[in-house]
């Protein structure tokens, strides 16, 4: 296995030295942005390192950043697992039903196109300015990458395995349990890793739309009081969120599929 | 008819169609031949001729259109624990290491994971495959690999093992050297096999008994025995016995292919 996981490891592990370089490197234009920008001007359009930190300090402490990423997470949590619930009972009728997929496609094909988060607004009318309907538009974000994902991934079993548990006499459970689920699943964890990263942005959208907390509701009021510390505030924190999720899904896929970094080329 | 009692499988005048909407393949026209208890049979015939959906059959994986396959005297309906069939390729599961793709078959029966372990490495041990347990199947070789399936298929114990051109994508060396252990391991076990080949040397060297299959649609052209003494081992290639039925079998191929030249297959009642 050697040569080829250190090479793995070192795209994904990047040199926490050259790391600090490149947060370095951003700090810089951040401070030459700022010297370049007029008195005025810099305290509507670019918060000093400083604001944002004490901004950012304050309110960690008055506990409201955690409240508003609570919110977030909340939501994002909630429609990762209806999207990937529905998603997977549907891939798995869609790929053993023919009526079913041919039926399906159309529909699957046209929402692909169809981006997401314009429904936001339509979704706050039909289940109003709360937790539903970001939790609506997290999941059906969630929803599509997993759902063509599994599907595809079930239909593309080797038919040599499935003829080895003809031959040994699975019962359909079985088949599900010891084939169907391992070959699936490094299809399903890709939809998840994918889906999952941009479920914060679904919730973001719907917080834009109408609501009364959440991170993206920070970066709304912030952008309505003229307060970028704020903004920046949010901004990184959901970044931050974005990244731990795909940091996170990313650690269990190399879990689970341990097998598969054994000598593929 | 009463099956006299070593005969372990008995093939009755099978006769196996595809039926597809471009109109009926004829794959085999009335095979019948019986297989003892403790034989080593070799199955040789050109490729298409219906070679693997003869053993498909046996294996109770597809019903004949005709005819019928028993098995001690009991009719096949489907698959079955007493036989145990090899596919061309390993087909072994690329999420699970060798040891587990060889327990597979127990573990789908429901035994206790020490026994299941026990017998893995019994078989792991019989088909040298000692020290491989952990390894995923990508990383074998390709005899490693069919060995590993091989003994997947010997783990649930069956009374037969069907095989299908289980060398057919090895180098020549590798070949013969697969050759000699699964002579060896039939040597030791004598459990009856039944094995398609497409080396007619192969066939020579490992047999009890060749079926010679025509061209498609698959009838039996010759059912020709191999007397050589046991134990056998690859130096006999060289022998001229050996290659006296070498020479039969090629004749008995070219034979069919000229009946199958002479004769299209005309419809039946
Ligand atoms: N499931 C199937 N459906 C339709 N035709 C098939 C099927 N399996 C095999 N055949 C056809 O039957 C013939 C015999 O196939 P096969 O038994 O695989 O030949 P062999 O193993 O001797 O090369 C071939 O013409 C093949 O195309
Ligand atoms: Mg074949």
């Amino acid at each position: 296995m050697g040569w080829r996981d250190k090479k793995i490891n070192r795209l994904q592990n990047p040199n926490p030295l050259l790391y600090l370089l490149s947060l370095g490197l951003v700090l810089l234009l951040w401070q030459g942005a700022l010297l370049a920008l007029e008195d005025s001007a810099r305290k509507f359009i670019l918060p000093t390192t400083a604001q944002v930190v004490t901004r950012f300090l304050r309110l960690v402490v008055d506990g409201s950043l955690l409240q508003h990423t609570g919110v977030t997470l909340l939501e994002m949590g909630l429609g990762l697992a209806l999207g990937t619930s529905t998603a997977l009972v549907l891939g798995y009728a869609v790929a053993h039903s023919q009526v079913l997929a041919h039926l399906l496609e159309p529909i699957i094909v046209t929402s692909q196109a169809m981006p997401v988060v314009a429904l936001a607004p339509l979704l706050a009318i039909w289940f109003g300015p709360g937790l539903v309907s970001k939790v609506v538009v997290c999941a059906l974000i969630v929803f599509f990458p997993i759902l063509v994902n599994v599907s595809a991934g079930l239909s593309h079993i080797d038919n040599g395995f499935r003829q080895v548990f003809r031959l040994l006499e699975a019962t359909r459970w079985q088949r599900f349990r010891w084939l169907e689920v391992p070959a699936a699943l490094p299809a399903f964890l890709t939809g998840l890793r994918v889906g999952g990263t941009s479920a914060a942005m679904g919730a973001v959208v719907g917080e834009f739309v109408a609501s009364s907390a959440g991170l993206g509701y920070l970066v709304k009021q912030g952008q309505n009081l003229y307060d970028t510390p704020l903004m920046f505030v949010a901004i990184l924190t959901l970044t931050m969120l974005a990244l731990v999720t795909y940091g996170a899904l990313g650690l269990i896929e190399r879990r689970i599929l341990k097998w598969r970094s054994a000598g593929k080329t | 008819m009463i099956a006299s009692p070593e005969t372990l499988l008995e093939i009755k005048n099978l006769y196996t169609a595809f039926v597809e909407p471009e109109g009926t393949l004829e794959a085999l026209e009335d095979v019948s031949f019986k297989v003892l208890q403790g034989e080593f049979i070799c199955l040789i015939g050109p490729s298409g001729c219906g070679k693997s959906t003869l053993l498909r059959t046996l294996a109770g994986l597809l019903p004949p259109s005709k005819g019928e396959v028993r098995l001690r005297g009991i009719p096949i309906r489907g698959p079955e624990h007493a036989v145990g069939l090899v596919f061309q390729q390993p087909t072994l599961l690329p999420w699970r290491t060798v040891a587990e793709n060889i327990a597979l078959p127990l573990e789908l029966r429901g035994q206790p994971l020490a026994e299941r372990q026990q017998r893995v490495a019994e078989l792991l041990e019989m088909v040298g495959l000692a020290g491989f347990e952990a390894t995923y199947p990508q990383l074998l070789s390709g005899g490693m690999a069919q060995r590993a399936a091989i003994a997947r298929a010997l783990a649930q114990n069956p009374e037969v093992l069907l095989l299908d051109e289980p060398f057919g994508s090895l180098d020549a060396l590798t070949r013969e050297r697969m050759a000699a252990a699964l002579l060896e391991l039939w040597q030791r076990q004598q459990r009856t096999v039944l094995m398609v080949t497409h080396s007619v040397d192969e066939a020579a060297l490992l047999a009890d008994r060749v079926v010679v299959l025509s061209p498609r649609p698959g009838r039996i052209i010759d059912i020709i025995p191999v007397r050589l003494p046991r134990p056998r081992d690859p130096s006999l290639l060289l022998d001229p016995r050996l290659q006296s039925v070498v020479r039969e079998l090629r004749q008995a191929l070219k034979n069919g292919e000229l009946q199958g030249n002479g004769r299209n297959s005309q419809p039946k009642a």
